[in-house]
């Protein structure tokens, strides 16, 4: 590598500096390279030696809520999990063919996959540094496969740009960073940077605009240089007529205006930079394997309507969706993952702090829709395998599946991933509407064949999900400020514990670590009454 | 109800939350990225209705019922009490956000003056922008 030449390399460097600072600087420089503090996960929790006959009842069989039943049992507790639905893994959940699924207002769908695809209406991706799921995936026996997170061939749209034609990622992020470093080094030779930079860091500025811009020896960003990131308009070939020729970079201006700023930005996101996970047969395999080890411990169909403590314990009320019956059940602890949105809902003698963190947390609204293609049209005609093509219509984008390349028969595309204001728009039409916009505007990218080999699909607006009623907590740094340490700390005997109850919003990995630190404490608590 | 402007009403509050995120909201959420940025813009009553409500409180106001509940709006008496509408729609509670960044005056005040006619409501008294900038401090 011509670029590493007479650099220290990172070994090298973290040597000198052990030598002249000892493992306190060692321990520093790995921190600012990125290497120590990935992540808050030292190890499933280690706890032991609970009172004999301590009883908890956990509200949800989510992640958080199977995590904490698995940890509390093995740690001795008596455990029993209230679940609403008849399903566990919570919004670790997918839809295959044959299920049925009714969302808030009654619209009910029948979705028709065929075997073996499926629609992952929430989580989707694992992001490598999430090391508390990847522990459990491991441990649990869910396999892993690679999420196709940056496919530099997908294309990226804008009405506003191009005159609505889609462009590739490739072409559009080339473009976007060989423009800037052509105009920064013409800044540099009209003394434009002279203030802010010393003459020797102005050449090696120089020097990696070049190298990173993709600019020829003149600085210009244009022809065969450019070229070999953007794409070529004749690419390399073999025999006599193997030479490539050029091709053309895109009037910047439209670049600027295709947002592509925003899809680097994007990928550069720790919780969004490859390489990224996702289980083999969808998400749902993470909840399942998560419920296997919880197995007996969960009552299925109970709907929990008030939730009450006092000095001798806790008593919680559900009622059984089949039946309408009414039961309680009585513990010594309750560790409660119900999102805040049902939560909220729910009557409990919880203080008036708790109540007021309880109601403040609003969550996102977002829509996925699955559409089966009764060919892999991406791959066959325009060479896209895995990742997302990204458009500022509603649908956000469409995303291709990460497994079964070149496979023939049907294949299930995500035809859109809403948020803001288009999630709650296409989360307010009926399923069949639904359907009918995301074809309408995800033909954009491929508009021979996205109606003609379309089959069916099915689609989850998050509000309208009857067991959550919204996607995910979102925090700002007001309700962080007034009402994040309430709401996590634990009131008496009962401590609230999920995804909400993170840092790491709308991550299973942030369900997760809620749940340890949740239970850790509970079981402090428990030893010490 | 410019296109534009609300438009960069959304890429605005976008990255004012982005600049917060910075230890606040704590690691980026699972989210679509940069995609959606040009939604349907609603130039009336009944549009910010059905692009913005109607997901939860459902066509014509019913509501609905899964774990917990969205209200019903239709012959709702409390739509009679117009600064709690627009309290509700700017500032939320609990299930419901608020809608303070991503609706004008003028458009909180049109649907909340199309709440307080339709859906077996009858409250003919108007509602105006103005009435909702005074409850938002302007
Ligand atoms: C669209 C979308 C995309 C996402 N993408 C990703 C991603 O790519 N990667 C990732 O890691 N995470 C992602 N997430 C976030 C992830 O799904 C959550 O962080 C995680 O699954 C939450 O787990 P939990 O246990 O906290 O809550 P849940 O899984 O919601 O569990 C709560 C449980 O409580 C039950 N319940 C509710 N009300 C009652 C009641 N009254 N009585 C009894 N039980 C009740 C529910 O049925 C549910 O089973 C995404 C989420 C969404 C919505
Ligand atoms: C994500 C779901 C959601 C969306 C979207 C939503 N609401 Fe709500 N709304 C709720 C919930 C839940 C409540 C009940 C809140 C509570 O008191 O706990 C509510 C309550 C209300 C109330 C008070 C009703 C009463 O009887 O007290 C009004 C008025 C209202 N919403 C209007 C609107 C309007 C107008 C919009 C669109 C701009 C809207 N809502 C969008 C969920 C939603």
């Amino acid at each position: 590598m011509e670029q590493a030449q007479g650099r220290p390399t990172r070994r090298q460097l973290m040597h000198a500096i052990g030598l002249i600072g000892g493992t306190a600087a060692v321990y520093q420089m790995m921190t600012t390279f990125g290497h120590a503090a990935e992540t808050r996960f030292d190890g499933p929790p280690q706890l032991t030696g609970a009172r004999k006959g301590a009883r908890v009842v956990v509200l949800g069989a989510g992640l958080a809520g199977m995590l904490a039943a698995y940890e509390l049992r093995k740690a001795g507790y008596q455990v029993k999990i209230l679940e609403f639905q008849q399903r566990a893994g919570g919004r670790a959940w997918s839809l295959y063919g044959g299920d049925r699924y009714t969302e808030m207002g009654g619209a009910a769908q029948d979705v028709r996959f065929a075997k073996g695809n499926y629609l992952n209406p929430g989580p989707w991706r694992i992001p490598h540094h999430h090391r508390t799921l990847l522990h459990y995936c491991k441990a649990f026996g869910v396999a892993l496969e690679p999420f196709i997170q940056l496919n530099h061939n997908a294309y990226v749209h804008s009405t506003e740009a191009f005159g609505g034609q889609p462009m590739r990622y490739r072409a559009l992020a080339a473009d976007f960073n060989g423009n800037i470093a052509e105009i920064l080094g013409k800044s540099i030779d009209q003394k434009g940077l002279d203030q802010q930079l010393t003459a020797e860091d102005l050449d090696r500025l120089k020097e990696a605009l070049r190298g990173w811009g993709l600019l020829d020896k003149d600085m210009r960003y244009r022809g065969e240089r450019a070229s070999r990131s953007r794409g070529w308009a004749l690419p390399p070939g073999g025999g006599v007529n193997g030479a490539p020729k050029p091709s053309e970079p895109y009037a910047f201006g439209e670049v600027l205006k295709s947002g592509i700023w925003a899809n680097l930005a994007f990928f550069m996101n720790h919780e969004f930079q490859t390489t990224m996970f996702q289980p083999v047969g969808g998400m749902q395999k993470i909840g399942d394997a998560f419920a296997r080890q919880v197995q007996g411990l969960v009552v299925h169909g109970a709907r929990v309507t008030r939730l009450m403590q006092d000095k001798a314990g806790v008593t919680v009320t559900y009622a059984d969706t089949l039946s309408g019956q009414v039961k309680t059940e009585a513990a010594d602890y309750c560790v409660c993952t119900i999102p805040l949105t049902v939560l909220s809902q729910i009557e409990t003698n919880l203080s008036e702090k708790m109540t007021a963190a309880i109601n403040a947390v609003p969550y996102s609204s977002s829509v996925k829709i699955g559409l089966e293609m009764r060919r892999r049209f991406w791959e066959e005609d325009q060479e896209i395998f895995g990742g997302h093509s990204f458009t500022n219509q509603e649908i956000g984008l469409i995303s291709y599946p990460n497994s079964g390349f070149f496979s023939n028969g049907p294949a299930v595309l995500l035809g859109a991933f809403a948020n803001g204001p288009g999630g709650y728009h296409l989360g307010g039409m009926s399923p069949a509407e639904r359907i009918e916009a995301a074809l309408a505007q995800g033909a954009v990218f491929h508009p021979e064949a996205y109606r003609k080999e379309f089959l069916n699909g099915a689609s989850v607006a998050w509000s309208r999900v009857p067991w959550v009623m919204g996607c995910c907590a979102r925090w700002n740094e007001e309700s962080r400020r007034d009402h994040y340490q309430t709401l996590v700390a634990m009131e008496d005997r009962i401590v609230l514990a999920g995804e909400h109850a993170s840092y790491v919003g709308c991550w299973m990995e942030g369900a997760l670590l809620s749940s340890i630190d949740a239970i850790t404490r509970l079981h402090k608590r428990a030893l010490e009454a | 109800m410019h296109k534009l402007r609300t438009e960069r009403r959304w890429i605005v509050a976008a990255a004012a939350l982005a600049a917060l995120a910075v230890g606040a909201k704590g690691a980026d959420a699972d989210e679509p990225g940069p995609g959606g940025a040009r939604p349907m813009v609603p130039k009336n009553g009944a549009e910010v209705y059905e692009v913005y409500c109607q997901v939860c409180h459902m066509a014509g106001g019913k509501g609905a019922a899964g774990a917990a509940r969205f209200p019903a709006l239709a012959a709702n008496a409390r739509l009679g009490t117009a600064a709690y509408a627009i309290y509700m729609v700017d500032n939320g509670k609990a299930g419901m956000p608020g809608f303070k960044e991503a609706l004008t005056p003028a458009q909180v005040a049109e649907v909340v003056a199309y709440l307080r006619t339709h859906f077996g409501n009858a409250y003919a008294e108007p509602v105006t922008a103005s009435d909702v900038q005074a409850m938002r401090g302007q």
